[in-house]
Formats: C-alpha cells, structure tokens, sequence
C-alpha cells in the first residue's frame, strides 16, 4: 500500500513526523516520528501529559512553528491531498483560518484585547472570502448565533474583558469556523473553563461537527473530557503515538501500559474513597529522551528489551495500534 | 520663588546710571517694592480673574505675547511630533519584527546617535549644509512653513530617537502575546498581524512618552528657537528670565502647566481608544 493511495482516504493523514528544536541546552526531540490519521467527520484526540509534543503537532500543521529554532527533519502532513510542509508560506496562510481553523485553551489571553470581537470575526471573511464589511457583520451574527450566542449585536460591538469565560470560548469557536474550514484543531479548549461549561461547549463542538462535516484534532491532557467527545484516540508519550484506537477499544482493552495507566489515573466516582492513582515520574525532556521505549523508566513491566531498542507500531486488528514490546505477555492489573 | 532670587528689574529698566530715587520710583510702580507674601497673593487673585498682568518690560499684557508667540510654538511642535512619529513607529515595529536584522541594527544606531548628539549641534549642521551650502531652506526668519522644516526636523530626530526605543521594546513583547498567534491561525499577512493586531496594543507605551513630549515642547524650544532665530515661546521665557520680568515668567509658568495638563488629558482620551479596558462607562 503507497502512501498516496492511503492518503486519499483521510482528511489529515500525518506520516512520520519528526520535529527538532535547536535550543542552548541542545538538541531536544519534540516530535519523534508521529502518525495521526484524521477522517472526515471524525474527532480525533491526541491525548499525552505536558510536555508530550501535542502543541508541537498542532503547531506543525498550522504551520506556525517558529523555524528556526524549529527544524523539520522528515514527514509528511497530507491535508485535503496536499502535503502541507511542501507549500509555501503563502499558500500555507491561505489554508489557515480557511481550511484549517484552530481553538485555544485560553481565550482570554487569545483574544485581542484591543478589538471588539465583531473585527476579530469579520476580519477573516473579508480576507479569506473577500466579503464585504456588511455581508461580513451580517455573516458574524449567524456565527454567534451557531455557537449559541445569539443574533446578538451587541456581543459583535463588546470587547473581550467585557464577554465572560464561556463567551470568550464561544466568540473564538465563531472566529475559528467563520469560513467553515474542514478541519478544526481544538487545543485544550476546555481547560481554562469551569466543569459545566467544559459539557456545553463539548457539545457545540459536535454540534458543529456534525453540521459542517469537518474533522476535529482535539488536543487534551484529559481523558475524562476526551471520553465526552473522541472517535478515535492517539496517545503520545515523549513525541510518539504510542497507541491509537477507537475510543472503545482504548477505554475497554488499552493495549499500552502507559495507556492502561492514565486510564487508572482518572478520577472515577465508583471508586471512592480509594487514592488517586497518578503514573510516577514525568515525561521525560525532549533534550534527554531515554533510548529504547522512551517510557520504560516510568513503566512498572519494563524489561531489558525496552531499554535497549524502540518497540515498533504494530496493529492488533481493526485499525487498533500499539507500540509495546510486551503487550500479550505481561500485564497491569488494576 | 522668582522674586527673592538676586536681580531687580526695577535695575533692569533704570539701566546703571539711575539714581536710587528714580529706581525706587520704578519699583513702586511695578509693585515689587511691596513684600513677596503680598505681591503673591494680589497675582493669585488677578489669576483667578484671568489677569496675568503686565509685563514689566514691556508693558504689553502677558496674555498677548504669549498668544502672540505660541502658533509658531504649537506648529513647531506638532511638526516635530509628526517627524518623530513618521521616523519612530515604522523603524521601531521593523526593529521588532526583524530583531537583529540590518533595519534593526540601523534603527538602534539612529536612537543611539540621535539620543547622544544635541538637537542644536544638529541644528547647525543642518543649517549649514542645507540652507548656506545648498540654499534649500532659508537661514533664518519665520513666518513659512520652509522656516520650520529644518527646526522641527532637528527637534524630531531626539525625540524620534526615544520613541523608536520604546516602540520597539513594546512591539517586542506584545508579539509575544497569546493573540498574535490566533490572529496567524486565522491566515492573517505578517503585515495585519504587525500593524493591526500588535501595534494597536504596543502604542500604548509610546502614546505616553510621546504626550509627555509634546507638552515639553509647547513650553518652546529654547535652543532651538535661539538657533534659527525663531520667536517661540522659549525665547519669549527666556528673555523674560534675563530681565526679571516677573508677570511674564509666572504667566508662563501657569501657561505650559496647562498646556502640560491639556495633552496629558488628550493623552488619557487616546488610551481609551486604544485599550478598551480603561474606558470609562
């Protein structure tokens, strides 16, 4: 099977990503080899811990990572039958906010303080779609409309620090699907947010989902919000997916260690009373990543094989990818 | 204050051959025969009533050669401020955007050397090269806008010198904000995000500084003016310094007081314009 004819098949089809950072304490690894495949209509999470390389991804395929002190040493990101690190900034502008639109974690800081949020939705109409600054505003208050705010001008003439938590993430939701792009890269969206927000604006963004046809990349360190929304799910660990499935397979049969034990660190109401389980140590730094499997120091089933070589993806059936040396032979049980 | 520092203009007007009677004379007719604390408190109260008096010299009221003096300061002014601006924001925002570029590194030798040379050495040169050497614009005088260039370029280029400083240091941070990378997520030109996204928020800092300026320079340019022989305000003060002419200096100072308030005050209007936090509703 040819990369291309694959290609085809997925809105987003990430091969081999393998990102460096030149920094003074040297060389760090941010992305060792990455693989996502996105289908239209499909929310794809990338889950892993701080520090794991999801931003790294995320700002990879918006093109916005910082070149130098970033390098991109090999890979491919296929959007829409395109390789994206093949075009040039131009073109790669042109795909941002039109085709690809992106969320944040905090809306308050991604906002612009000094423009009213009506500017900040129009603006990319104008630009993308070459409206007119009427058919823009007209255009804006049906946004806000979709994100459920209301045909409400005056939310359009406020300016952020006037709008609350869940507005603000609603207004960048507008801005971000404004020229109703294919893929929205969704970063942490629901961090910054209380719990009863985190449900509605999950919802809103499977409502719009569902409604455009676009694929989500929802970054998270969650596998509780993750659980709310993903049809399939990446974890990575120290800039590799380590394991990849459905959502299914991976709540119900994790094949990973690692996997099996962010699982057991969710908080869980059945299990009350019990102590938090939480993985120990922490992801290794990108400048220092361990040879062999780059989690076999925190793992607790580690063998000598693990320290000594990478263990390969492998597909245990239904498109259900693990990169484990002993998954079959030796297990966690909770 | 003025009053009880050496110097009389009573002496002034009476030049040095005066007999003690007439100089006594002048002295009670210009009321500084009467003791300090009282001389206050009658100007207090003609201030009050919009009266700044006489000047002692003169004779002509404070207002009128004030007024009379200040559109050529106020002109003055405002075109260095605009030459200021034309040089300091672009250069400042490329310097930014370019760090360490060849922009960069011009824009910081500009600031360096345009802080450390003064405005009057400055002056001069241009003086000599572009009015006695080239004959481009008039060695001295006043009344046209050609008077003005070279003064208001002389004045602009130190004070173009600091803004550019900080426009870039503003610039710089606010690119490191949260919001410029949303508005690059959005397929916005460098250009937007540089002039549209960041500056509007990194001229705070700038608008400061510069209405400080500003109000600096309404209250006249004194070597300036000296230089190129202008009548501003600046000379009208200093004159009024050498020859003791009391109204004239406290007038002058309420006058660039108010004039230092009334930018500082527009100013305040700007902020809220640019940083909608600080509206008030």
């Amino acid at each position: 099977m040819t990369a291309g004819a694959a290609a085809n098949k997925y809105l987003l089809d990430i091969q081999d990503l393998d990102v460096d950072f030149e920094q003074q304490r040297g060389l760090a690894q941010a992305l060792r080899g990455v693989d996502i495949r996105l289908q239209t209509g499909e929310t794809h999470a990338l889950v892993g811990e701080s520090g794991s390389g999801k931003t790294v991804t995320s700002m990879c395929i918006m093109g916005l990572l910082a070149m130098p002190p970033g390098r991109v040493n090999r890979g491919k990101i296929i959007f829409q039958k395109r390789d994206l690190l093949q075009l040039n900034e131009n073109e790669r502008r042109k795909v941002r906010g039109k085709d690809i639109g992106m969320i944040f974690q905090e809306p308050g800081k991604y906002l612009n303080p000094a423009y009213k949020i009506g500017e900040q939705i129009t603006e990319s109409l104008i630009l993308h779609l070459k409206m007119k600054k009427k058919a823009a505003t007209e255009n804006a208050l049906d946004l806000l409309n979709l994100v459920g705010l209301g045909k409400n001008r005056r939310v359009l003439k406020s300016y952020p620090h006037e709008l609350s938590g869940g507005m603000k993430q609603r207004a960048m939701i507008a801005m971000a699907i404004a020229c109703h792009p294919a893929l929205l890269i969704a970063d942490e969206p629901t961090t910054a947010l209380d719990v009863t927000l985190q449900l509605q604006i999950l919802r809103l963004l499977l409502k719009l989902k569902e409604k455009f046809a676009m694929g989500i990349l929802f970054i998270s360190h969650d596998l509780g919000v993750v659980k709310e929304i993903a049809d399939r799910i990446s974890v990575i660990y120290a800039g590799k997916i380590i394991e990849s499935a459905t959502k299914s397979q991976l709540f119900e049969n994790p094949l990973h260690p690692y996997t099996k034990l962010l699982l057991l660190s969710i908080p869980d109401a059945t299990k009350r009373g019990e102590r938090l389980r939480a993985i120990p140590g922490t992801v290794p730094d990108a400048e220092d990543v361990p040879p062999g499997c780059s989690f076999h120091p925190r793992c607790p089933l580690a063998e000598d094989e693990c320290r000594d070589a990478i263990p390969p993806d492998i597909d245990y059936g239904d498109g259900h990818q693990a990169a484990c040396f002993l998954i079959g032979r030796k297990w966690i049980h909770s | 204050m003025i009053r009880v520092i050496p110097g009389d203009p009573a002496l002034v007007i009476a030049g040095i051959d005066a007999s003690q009677s007439d100089i006594d004379a002048i002295r009670a007719k210009l009321g500084t025969d009467a003791p300090v604390f009282s001389q206050y408190v009658n100007w207090i109260w003609d201030v009050m009533r919009f009266d700044f008096g006489d000047s002692m010299i003169s004779g002509q009221p404070v207002t009128r050669l004030i007024l009379d003096r200040f559109p050529l300061t106020l002109s003055l002014a405002l075109m260095g401020m605009v030459i200021s601006i034309i040089i300091a924001i672009p250069l400042g925002v490329i310097s930014a955007v370019k760090r360490w570029s060849f922009w960069d590194y011009l824009g910081m030798a500009f600031s360096q050397i345009g802080m450390a040379v003064p405005s009057f050495w400055l002056g001069i040169l241009l003086l000599l090269l572009l009015s006695v050497k080239f004959k481009i614009f008039p060695l001295f005088g006043s009344g046209t806008i050609m008077h003005l260039i070279l003064p208001a370029v002389s004045l602009g280029i130190a004070r173009a010198a600091v803004l550019l400083r900080l426009t870039r240091a503003s610039m710089t941070e606010e690119l490191s904000k949260e919001y410029v990378i949303t508005a690059r997520s959005k397929g916005m030109t460098e250009r937007i995000v540089y002039y549209k996204h960041a500056l509007k928020n990194a001229l705070l800092p700038v608008i400061t500084i510069g209405g400080i300026q500003l109000g600096y320079m309404l209250g006249g340019a004194i070597i300036i003016e000296q230089v190129f022989s202008l009548p501003g305000l600046g000379r009208l003060f200093l004159f009024g310094v050498y020859q003791r002419d009391f109204p004239l200096i406290q007038g002058g100072v309420v006058f660039v007081a108010f004039a230092f308030s009334l930018i500082n005050f527009l100013v305040d209007m700007l902020y809220s314009f640019l940083n909608p936090k600080i509206r008030i509703n």
